[in-house]
């Protein structure tokens, strides 16, 4: 590769016609729970992981939805399972089974070459 | 809405175009990145269409590259754009005909201050009158280059040689038209067809048998920015913003961009040449690159010039697909000619697609 002095920036755009939501799915029916998510952020606030290093619950939550597997799979890896995100979750959700289920299956809809 | 309903909003979004007697201002950078479009410009305005078209050498830059970097302080660019008024207005002219986008979108905008501002006007009058002893009429009439051209197409068209139909389909040749940021975004009354419905490249490639592609990334800037691309290690912001179109134009297979700036099709030219030599990817057929040319050079192709004397040879994506599809005759050897037919030798750099 030739050096020009500068680098061609990765898209960010996000592409639903190239979507994968398999994942994203099969999550959303193990763990009905997490279908009423409403992205307050009481989960990363609370923590213990987030305290320590670059881990935000919301963040993989976002991941997921978007069907960006290869960032949510280094993601994931943070969490301490601690589940102090349940006790604060005012939808109930079991976060807790949402990551547990995600680390079982991210290794089925990763993309080729990844 | 009914067809005379459609006509009466249609007209809202046309701008008047002088039809004789323009004053010509230059652009900076076209000259050296398509040295032959210009020219070729003035070549259809007197030869073909016959149009009184007058430009003083002593005209300078707008000052617009550095007033777009803040360099240029705006009282600065102000008396500069002042004093071409003034070299108009000696030589008698109203009319103002503007190569450059950049230029275009500086004049109006002036000209708008100096409305809304009147004192703004008084100011640079006095500068100009105490530094050159020079006086000035504003333009009657602002019009891009690329108006003129889409004022008089269907003239052009009745004079064509080539259309912009494939050769060898019979099909008509699918084009990528990209309109310069500062051409109608900045004031969309001053464009025709507004910042919404840009009609001005759309109508010449029309007019002259092709077809344009509606691409996702249609309206989205090339990604020159004047800041953008000064300091080396911002260009990859410039790159990154031209790769977004051409992935986004490439599943439509243009035969060809057309761009009616100086920054757009020179970025577009010349970052598929960086793309390919970074990352390895063309856009273009059979490995190469997509021509990218301005619309003098597009209109000069429809009239049968040779593209070697308008200056093709300087592209970095070779125009030769775009040349063979429309059933252009040319001679590979004078590429690198002169006039004469004295070789004056390729260049080192390796074209995009070669």
């Amino acid at each position: 590769m030739k050096d020009f002095g500068f680098t061609i920036i990765k898209q960010r755009t996000i592409d639903y016609d190239q979507f994968d939501g398999r994942l994203l799915n099969e999550v959303l029916e193990m763990e009905p729970s997490f279908k009423v998510c409403l992205s307050c952020g009481g989960c990363t606030a609370t923590c213990s992981a987030g305290d320590l290093v670059s881990f935000n619950v919301r963040r993989m939550n976002l991941l997921l939805r978007r069907g960006e597997t290869i960032e949510l799979e280094s993601e994931i890896q943070k969490c301490m399972l601690c589940g102090k995100c349940m006790l604060v979750c005012p939808r109930g959700i079991n976060l807790r089974n949402v990551i547990m289920l995600i680390k079982k299956s991210i290794a089925k809809y990763k993309p080729v070459n990844s | 809405m009914n067809k005379e309903g459609k006509i009466q909003v249609w007209q809202d979004y046309q701008k008047e175009i002088a039809d004789d007697r323009y004053f010509y201002v230059r652009s900076c950078i076209r000259q050296n990145f398509f040295p032959g479009a210009e020219q070729t410009f003035l070549k259809i305005l007197r030869s073909e269409l016959g149009k009184d078209i007058y430009e003083n050498p002593h005209h300078t830059t707008c000052s617009g590259i550095g007033y777009h970097s803040d360099i240029v302080p705006f009282d600065t660019i102000q008396t500069i754009v002042a004093r071409q008024f003034a070299l108009m207005t000696e030589a008698g002219y109203q009319n103002l005909a503007v190569s450059c986008i950049t230029s275009f979108g500086i004049y109006n905008e002036i000209i708008e201050t100096w409305k809304e501002h009147p004192a703004e006007l008084e100011k640079v009058r006095n500068y100009l009158k105490s530094a050159t002893g020079r006086k000035f009429e504003i333009p009657q009439n602002v019009a891009h280059a690329g108006d003129i051209i889409y004022k008089f197409r269907e003239n052009i068209a009745a004079r064509k040689k080539f259309s912009l139909i494939n050769q060898q389909t019979g099909k008509p040749l699918k084009f990528v038209e990209h309109i310069g940021c500062h051409y109608s975004k900045m004031f969309p009354s001053k464009g025709v067809g507004g910042a919404e419905f840009p009609y001005v490249l759309v109508g010449m490639i029309e007019s002259w048998g092709g077809e344009v592609i509606d691409y996702p990334e249609r309206r989205h800037c090339c990604g020159f920015g004047f800041r953008q691309y000064l300091v080396m290690s911002n260009r990859g912001y410039s790159v990154s913003n031209s790769r977004k179109k051409f992935e986004s134009m490439e599943p439509y297979k243009p035969d060809a961009i057309v761009s009616n700036c100086p920054g757009c099709p020179m970025f577009m030219d010349r970052w598929q040449y960086v793309i390919e030599e970074m990352e390895g990817k063309t856009y273009g057929e059979n490995g190469q690159g997509i021509p990218v040319l301005t619309y003098e050079e597009l209109a000069g192709l429809v009239l049968g010039y040779n593209p070697w004397d308008m200056g093709m040879q300087m592209h970095q994506t070779n125009v030769e697909p775009l040349l063979n599809k429309m059933g252009i005759p040319y001679n590979p050897d004078l590429k690198y000619a002169t006039k004469e037919g004295r070789q004056i030798g390729k260049p080192t750099m390796v074209s995009c697609g070669c």
